[in-house]
Protein backbone atom coordinates (compact mmCIF):
# COMPACT_ATOMS: atom_id res chain seq x y z
CA UNK A 1 0.00 0.00 0.00
CA UNK A 2 2.17 2.95 -1.32
CA UNK A 3 -0.75 5.68 0.28
CA UNK A 4 0.11 4.20 3.77
CA UNK A 5 3.98 3.94 3.09
CA UNK A 6 4.03 7.63 2.03
CA UNK A 7 1.97 8.72 5.55
CA UNK A 8 4.60 6.42 7.55
CA UNK A 9 7.59 7.41 5.85
CA UNK A 10 6.72 11.57 6.10
CA UNK A 11 5.33 10.50 9.40
CA UNK A 12 8.57 9.76 10.76
CA UNK A 13 10.13 12.98 9.21
CA UNK A 14 7.63 15.38 11.07
CA UNK A 15 8.18 13.29 14.24
CA UNK A 16 11.63 13.69 14.51
CA UNK A 17 12.18 16.87 12.79
CA UNK A 18 13.08 19.68 15.51
CA UNK A 19 13.19 23.03 14.73
CA UNK A 20 11.18 23.69 11.57
CA UNK A 21 11.56 24.12 7.98
CA UNK A 22 14.30 23.06 6.95
CA UNK A 23 15.17 20.84 10.02
CA UNK A 24 12.98 18.12 7.55
CA UNK A 25 15.51 18.13 4.68
CA UNK A 26 17.74 15.43 5.63
CA UNK A 27 15.30 13.16 7.04
CA UNK A 28 14.10 13.76 2.59
CA UNK A 29 16.94 12.83 1.84
CA UNK A 30 17.18 9.63 4.11
CA UNK A 31 13.78 8.97 2.53
CA UNK A 32 15.06 9.44 -1.14
CA UNK A 33 18.03 7.24 -0.63
CA UNK A 34 15.53 4.50 0.58
CA UNK A 35 12.24 4.36 -1.05
CA UNK A 36 13.72 6.36 -4.94
CA UNK A 37 10.64 8.07 -4.86
CA UNK A 38 12.17 11.25 -6.07
CA UNK A 39 16.00 11.79 -6.60
CA UNK A 40 18.61 14.12 -4.97
CA UNK A 41 18.59 15.96 -8.04
CA UNK A 42 14.27 16.78 -7.60
CA UNK A 43 14.51 17.33 -4.18
CA UNK A 44 17.06 20.25 -4.85
CA UNK A 45 14.36 21.75 -7.20
CA UNK A 46 11.90 21.14 -4.19
CA UNK A 47 14.11 23.77 -1.97
CA UNK A 48 13.87 26.23 -5.00
CA UNK A 49 10.18 26.08 -5.68
CA UNK A 50 9.34 25.83 -1.68
CA UNK A 51 11.41 29.44 -1.02
CA UNK A 52 8.83 30.83 -3.97
CA UNK A 53 5.44 30.01 -3.12
CA UNK A 54 3.73 30.35 -0.28
CA UNK A 55 3.27 28.13 2.77
CA UNK A 56 5.65 26.41 5.42
CA UNK A 57 8.41 25.03 3.62
CA UNK A 58 8.45 21.44 4.97
CA UNK A 59 4.77 20.83 4.23
CA UNK A 60 5.49 22.66 0.59
CA UNK A 61 8.15 20.16 0.51
CA UNK A 62 6.30 17.15 1.51
CA UNK A 63 3.43 17.78 -1.16
CA UNK A 64 5.80 18.04 -3.92
CA UNK A 65 6.99 14.47 -3.07
CA UNK A 66 3.93 13.25 -2.21
CA UNK A 67 2.88 14.63 -5.56
CA UNK A 68 5.77 13.24 -7.45
CA UNK A 69 5.60 10.01 -6.37
CA UNK A 70 1.57 9.41 -6.64
CA UNK A 71 -0.29 12.51 -7.98
CA UNK A 72 -2.82 14.73 -5.24
CA UNK A 73 -3.87 11.41 -3.34
CA UNK A 74 -0.26 10.97 -2.63
CA UNK A 75 0.24 14.57 -1.57
CA UNK A 76 -2.12 14.18 0.56
CA UNK A 77 -0.58 11.52 2.33
CA UNK A 78 2.31 12.67 2.43
CA UNK A 79 1.72 15.72 4.21
CA UNK A 80 -0.95 14.66 6.32
CA UNK A 81 1.39 12.09 7.50
CA UNK A 82 4.06 14.92 8.06
CA UNK A 83 1.58 17.06 10.42
CA UNK A 84 0.15 14.14 12.36
CA UNK A 85 3.40 14.16 14.90
CA UNK A 86 2.76 17.82 15.14
CA UNK A 87 -0.52 17.83 16.14
CA UNK A 88 -0.41 14.77 18.48
CA UNK A 89 2.36 16.29 20.69
CA UNK A 90 1.16 19.66 20.26
CA UNK A 91 -2.18 18.77 22.07
CA UNK A 92 -0.74 16.65 24.82
CA UNK A 93 1.69 19.73 25.28
CA UNK A 94 -0.77 22.35 25.26
CA UNK A 95 -2.89 20.15 27.67
CA UNK A 96 -0.42 20.00 30.29
CA UNK A 97 0.79 23.61 30.14
CA UNK A 98 -2.80 24.06 30.95
CA UNK A 99 -2.58 22.31 34.17
CA UNK A 100 0.56 23.73 35.25
CA UNK A 101 0.33 26.99 33.96
CA UNK A 102 -0.01 28.75 37.13
CA UNK A 103 3.09 26.79 38.75
CA UNK A 104 5.80 29.62 39.88
CA UNK A 105 8.38 27.27 38.38
CA UNK A 106 6.64 27.03 34.91
CA UNK A 107 5.85 31.11 34.91
CA UNK A 108 9.47 31.43 35.77
CA UNK A 109 10.90 29.06 33.08
CA UNK A 110 8.74 31.06 30.83
CA UNK A 111 10.24 34.48 31.62
CA UNK A 112 13.27 33.08 30.78
CA UNK A 113 11.87 31.00 27.56
CA UNK A 114 10.32 34.40 26.08
CA UNK A 115 13.44 36.53 25.66
CA UNK A 116 14.73 33.69 23.90
CA UNK A 117 12.25 32.61 21.80
CA UNK A 118 12.97 36.51 20.45
CA UNK A 119 16.34 36.12 20.33
CA UNK A 120 15.97 33.05 18.04
CA UNK A 121 13.43 34.73 15.54
CA UNK A 122 15.82 37.53 15.84
CA UNK A 123 18.46 35.54 14.77
CA UNK A 124 15.89 34.13 11.53
CA UNK A 125 15.24 37.68 10.49
CA UNK A 126 19.38 38.40 10.41
CA UNK A 127 19.75 35.02 7.91
CA UNK A 128 16.85 36.47 5.80
CA UNK A 129 18.71 40.17 5.97
CA UNK A 130 22.07 38.41 5.05
CA UNK A 131 19.74 36.41 1.98
CA UNK A 132 17.61 39.48 0.65
CA UNK A 133 20.49 42.46 1.87
CA UNK A 134 23.67 40.78 -0.02
CA UNK A 135 25.17 39.09 -2.65
CA UNK A 136 26.14 35.02 -2.11
CA UNK A 137 29.49 35.35 -0.29
CA UNK A 138 32.08 33.31 -1.09
CA UNK A 139 34.07 31.21 1.07
CA UNK A 140 33.56 29.74 4.25
CA UNK A 141 33.34 31.41 7.75
CA UNK A 142 30.68 33.78 9.22
CA UNK A 143 31.96 36.74 7.71
CA UNK A 144 32.42 35.18 4.17
CA UNK A 145 28.45 34.75 3.86
CA UNK A 146 28.30 38.45 3.22
CA UNK A 147 29.01 39.45 -0.78
CA UNK A 148 28.35 42.85 -1.91
CA UNK A 149 25.63 45.03 -0.73
CA UNK A 150 22.48 44.80 -2.99
CA UNK A 151 21.54 48.76 -2.67
CA UNK A 152 18.33 48.58 -4.48
CA UNK A 153 17.25 46.20 -1.72
CA UNK A 154 18.17 48.25 0.55
CA UNK A 155 17.02 51.40 -0.50
CA UNK A 156 13.45 49.12 -0.28
CA UNK A 157 13.73 47.55 3.01
CA UNK A 158 14.01 51.25 4.62
CA UNK A 159 10.93 52.47 2.26
CA UNK A 160 9.00 49.44 3.73
CA UNK A 161 10.45 50.17 6.83
CA UNK A 162 9.28 53.68 6.50
CA UNK A 163 6.37 52.80 4.97
CA UNK A 164 4.63 50.62 7.76
CA UNK A 165 5.92 52.42 10.48
CA UNK A 166 6.04 56.10 10.06
CA UNK A 167 2.43 55.91 11.08
CA UNK A 168 3.01 54.84 14.11
CA UNK A 169 5.67 57.42 15.42
CA UNK A 170 4.79 60.19 17.39
CA UNK A 171 5.36 63.38 14.81
CA UNK A 172 3.29 61.50 12.18
CA UNK A 173 0.57 59.95 14.52
CA UNK A 174 -1.78 62.53 13.24
CA UNK A 175 -1.37 61.79 9.15
CA UNK A 176 -3.99 59.92 7.96
CA UNK A 177 -2.10 58.88 4.34
CA UNK A 178 0.57 57.75 6.92
CA UNK A 179 -1.52 55.76 9.41
CA UNK A 180 -3.92 54.10 6.72
CA UNK A 181 -0.71 52.85 4.89
CA UNK A 182 1.42 51.43 8.13
CA UNK A 183 -1.77 49.42 8.82
CA UNK A 184 -2.19 47.86 5.32
CA UNK A 185 -2.02 44.18 5.02
CA UNK A 186 1.28 42.44 5.05
CA UNK A 187 0.24 41.26 1.72
CA UNK A 188 0.08 44.22 0.10
CA UNK A 189 3.88 45.15 1.08
CA UNK A 190 4.63 41.61 -0.38
CA UNK A 191 2.91 42.09 -3.67
CA UNK A 192 4.35 45.42 -3.90
CA UNK A 193 7.83 44.28 -3.21
CA UNK A 194 7.47 41.23 -5.97
CA UNK A 195 6.46 44.37 -8.67
CA UNK A 196 9.31 46.19 -7.92
CA UNK A 197 11.25 43.21 -7.84
CA UNK A 198 10.33 42.76 -11.78
CA UNK A 199 10.74 46.13 -12.48
CA UNK A 200 14.31 46.59 -11.28
CA UNK A 201 15.23 42.88 -11.76
CA UNK A 202 16.55 41.87 -8.76
CA UNK A 203 17.77 38.53 -9.08
CA UNK A 204 20.60 39.66 -11.12
CA UNK B 1 -18.98 24.08 13.55
CA UNK B 2 -18.89 27.31 12.50
CA UNK B 3 -16.25 28.31 14.89
CA UNK B 4 -13.69 25.40 13.29
CA UNK B 5 -14.70 26.28 10.14
CA UNK B 6 -13.74 30.03 10.90
CA UNK B 7 -10.48 28.67 12.38
CA UNK B 8 -9.48 26.77 8.81
CA UNK B 9 -10.35 29.49 6.74
CA UNK B 10 -8.45 32.46 9.32
CA UNK B 11 -5.15 29.86 9.18
CA UNK B 12 -6.10 28.35 5.37
CA UNK B 13 -5.50 32.64 4.51
CA UNK B 14 -2.60 32.99 6.57
CA UNK B 15 -0.98 29.76 4.36
CA UNK B 16 -1.93 31.44 0.66
CA UNK B 17 0.00 34.42 2.07
CA UNK B 18 3.13 33.31 4.31
CA UNK B 19 6.20 33.06 1.89
CA UNK B 20 9.11 31.91 3.45
CA UNK B 21 8.40 29.23 6.39
CA UNK B 22 7.32 29.81 9.84
CA UNK B 23 9.04 33.12 10.79
CA UNK B 24 7.96 34.67 8.05
CA UNK B 25 3.86 33.74 9.46
CA UNK B 26 4.64 35.87 12.48
CA UNK B 27 3.84 39.29 11.52
CA UNK B 28 1.14 37.87 9.73
CA UNK B 29 -0.35 35.96 13.03
CA UNK B 30 0.21 39.17 14.60
CA UNK B 31 -2.07 41.11 12.94
CA UNK B 32 -4.55 38.21 12.44
CA UNK B 33 -4.89 36.44 15.40
CA UNK B 34 -3.72 39.12 17.83
CA UNK B 35 -4.79 42.15 16.89
CA UNK B 36 -7.95 41.42 14.99
CA UNK B 37 -9.20 38.31 16.48
CA UNK B 38 -8.19 38.64 20.22
CA UNK B 39 -7.41 34.96 20.20
CA UNK B 40 -4.25 34.87 21.62
CA UNK B 41 -1.57 37.26 23.38
CA UNK B 42 2.07 38.39 22.06
CA UNK B 43 3.21 36.56 25.15
CA UNK B 44 1.21 33.65 24.49
CA UNK B 45 2.43 33.61 21.17
CA UNK B 46 5.97 33.81 22.08
CA UNK B 47 5.30 31.20 24.10
CA UNK B 48 3.97 28.98 21.07
CA UNK B 49 7.00 29.63 19.04
CA UNK B 50 9.43 28.40 22.16
CA UNK B 51 7.95 25.69 22.65
CA UNK B 52 7.22 25.09 18.38
CA UNK B 53 10.65 25.13 18.45
CA UNK B 54 11.94 22.37 20.67
CA UNK B 55 8.97 20.16 19.79
CA UNK B 56 8.98 17.69 16.97
CA UNK B 57 7.77 18.93 13.67
CA UNK B 58 7.02 22.36 11.69
CA UNK B 59 6.58 25.44 13.48
CA UNK B 60 4.05 26.77 11.79
CA UNK B 61 2.00 23.81 12.36
CA UNK B 62 2.92 23.65 16.13
CA UNK B 63 1.52 27.09 16.27
CA UNK B 64 -1.70 26.79 14.75
CA UNK B 65 -2.46 23.48 16.23
CA UNK B 66 -1.96 25.20 19.54
CA UNK B 67 -4.12 28.54 18.65
CA UNK B 68 -6.86 25.85 17.40
CA UNK B 69 -6.50 24.05 20.54
CA UNK B 70 -6.94 27.08 22.61
CA UNK B 71 -10.21 28.15 20.48
CA UNK B 72 -12.07 24.94 20.32
CA UNK B 73 -10.08 21.85 21.92
CA UNK B 74 -9.01 19.44 19.75
CA UNK B 75 -10.76 19.12 16.93
CA UNK B 76 -9.73 23.65 16.87
CA UNK B 77 -6.14 22.31 16.80
CA UNK B 78 -6.42 19.96 13.71
CA UNK B 79 -9.11 22.47 11.67
CA UNK B 80 -6.71 25.52 12.24
CA UNK B 81 -3.57 22.90 11.04
CA UNK B 82 -5.85 21.28 7.77
CA UNK B 83 -6.60 24.88 7.59
CA UNK B 84 -2.35 26.39 7.21
CA UNK B 85 -1.39 23.20 4.97
CA UNK B 86 -4.42 23.60 3.07
CA UNK B 87 -3.10 26.62 0.11
CA UNK B 88 0.49 24.56 0.48
CA UNK B 89 -1.22 21.35 -1.15
CA UNK B 90 -3.26 23.32 -3.78
CA UNK B 91 -0.50 25.42 -4.99
CA UNK B 92 2.36 22.83 -4.82
CA UNK B 93 0.24 20.32 -6.74
CA UNK B 94 -0.84 22.80 -9.50
CA UNK B 95 2.71 24.17 -9.87
CA UNK B 96 4.10 20.44 -9.90
CA UNK B 97 1.94 19.53 -12.28
CA UNK B 98 2.14 22.36 -14.69
CA UNK B 99 5.25 24.57 -14.32
CA UNK B 100 8.60 22.13 -14.82
CA UNK B 101 10.97 24.73 -14.38
CA UNK B 102 8.45 27.56 -12.03
CA UNK B 103 11.79 28.39 -10.01
CA UNK B 104 13.90 29.17 -13.02
CA UNK B 105 11.53 31.35 -14.24
CA UNK B 106 13.69 35.18 -14.73
CA UNK B 107 9.76 36.77 -13.23
CA UNK B 108 9.68 34.08 -10.44
CA UNK B 109 13.19 34.69 -9.20
CA UNK B 110 13.23 38.64 -9.40
CA UNK B 111 9.86 38.86 -8.05
CA UNK B 112 11.07 36.40 -5.16
CA UNK B 113 14.41 38.55 -4.98
CA UNK B 114 11.87 41.43 -4.05
CA UNK B 115 9.72 39.48 -1.39
CA UNK B 116 12.44 38.37 0.49
CA UNK B 117 13.42 41.96 1.18
CA UNK B 118 9.73 42.15 2.43
CA UNK B 119 9.29 39.36 4.37
CA UNK B 120 12.92 40.31 5.94
CA UNK B 121 10.97 43.87 6.85
CA UNK B 122 8.23 42.05 8.06
CA UNK B 123 9.78 39.50 10.71
CA UNK B 124 12.20 42.53 12.00
CA UNK B 125 8.51 44.23 12.65
CA UNK B 126 7.29 41.66 14.01
CA UNK B 127 10.64 41.06 16.48
CA UNK B 128 10.28 44.59 17.69
CA UNK B 129 6.46 43.95 18.72
CA UNK B 130 7.71 40.93 20.26
CA UNK B 131 10.48 42.18 22.57
CA UNK B 132 7.96 44.52 23.66
CA UNK B 133 6.17 41.93 25.90
CA UNK B 134 9.24 39.35 26.13
CA UNK B 135 11.99 42.26 27.19
CA UNK B 136 11.21 43.07 30.06
CA UNK B 137 14.46 43.78 32.33
CA UNK B 138 18.16 43.90 32.14
CA UNK B 139 18.59 39.74 32.45
CA UNK B 140 15.65 38.97 29.67
CA UNK B 141 17.65 41.63 27.41
CA UNK B 142 21.07 40.01 28.09
CA UNK B 143 18.80 36.42 27.46
CA UNK B 144 17.64 37.24 24.13
CA UNK B 145 20.97 39.20 23.11
CA UNK B 146 23.14 36.18 23.80
CA UNK B 147 20.50 33.88 21.89
CA UNK B 148 20.06 36.54 18.97
CA UNK B 149 24.68 36.22 18.89
CA UNK B 150 24.45 32.71 19.75
CA UNK B 151 21.76 31.20 16.99
CA UNK B 152 23.72 33.54 14.36
CA UNK B 153 27.19 33.06 14.95
CA UNK B 154 27.03 29.13 16.30
CA UNK B 155 25.80 25.85 14.59
CA UNK B 156 23.85 24.75 17.45
CA UNK B 157 20.13 23.24 17.74
CA UNK B 158 17.49 26.09 19.16
CA UNK B 159 16.89 23.35 21.58
CA UNK B 160 20.13 24.11 23.26
CA UNK B 161 18.84 27.91 23.79
CA UNK B 162 15.13 27.32 24.92
CA UNK B 163 16.11 24.63 27.69
CA UNK B 164 19.34 26.88 28.75
CA UNK B 165 16.95 30.42 29.15
CA UNK B 166 13.86 28.35 30.93
CA UNK B 167 16.63 27.15 33.18
CA UNK B 168 17.75 30.75 33.81
CA UNK B 169 14.50 32.05 34.40
CA UNK B 170 14.32 29.05 37.50
CA UNK B 171 16.85 30.22 38.99
CA UNK B 172 16.66 34.11 38.89
CA UNK B 173 12.96 33.96 39.60
CA UNK B 174 12.03 31.15 41.98
CA UNK B 175 15.56 30.36 43.41
CA UNK B 176 16.79 33.92 43.95
CA UNK B 177 14.09 35.99 44.46
CA UNK B 178 12.36 33.88 47.44
CA UNK B 179 10.77 36.83 48.66
CA UNK B 180 8.86 37.43 46.23
CA UNK B 181 6.15 34.87 47.31
CA UNK B 182 5.35 33.63 50.90
CA UNK B 183 7.33 31.05 51.72
CA UNK B 184 4.50 28.97 52.87
CA UNK B 185 3.49 28.65 49.49
CA UNK B 186 6.60 27.81 47.79
CA UNK B 187 6.40 24.61 50.69
CA UNK B 188 3.34 23.60 49.49
CA UNK B 189 4.76 23.92 46.03
CA UNK B 190 7.82 20.90 47.25
CA UNK B 191 5.29 18.93 48.80
CA UNK B 192 3.32 18.37 45.99
CA UNK B 193 6.63 17.81 43.87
Amino acid sequence: MIYLRLFWEFFKAGLFAIGGGLATLPFLQEISASTGWFSEAQLADMIAVSECTPGPIGINMATYAGFLTKGVPGAVCSTLGLVTPSIIVILIVARILKKFQSNRYVQAAFYGLRPASTGLIAAACFSVMVIALFTKGTGEGFLAQFGAVRWHAVILAVVLWLLMNLGTLGKFKNNIVLKKISKLHPIVFLAASAVVGIIFKFAE
Amino acid sequence: MKELLDLFLTFARMGAVTFGGGYAMLPILQREVVEKRHWVTNEELTDYYAIGQCTPGIIAVNTATFIGNKQRGVAGGIAATLGIVFPSLVIISVITAFISNFAELAVVRNAFAGIRVCVFVLILNAVIKLSKSSVKDTLTLIICLLVLAGAVILDVSPIVFVVAAGIIGIVAKVLIHKDQAGSTEQEEEEVRS
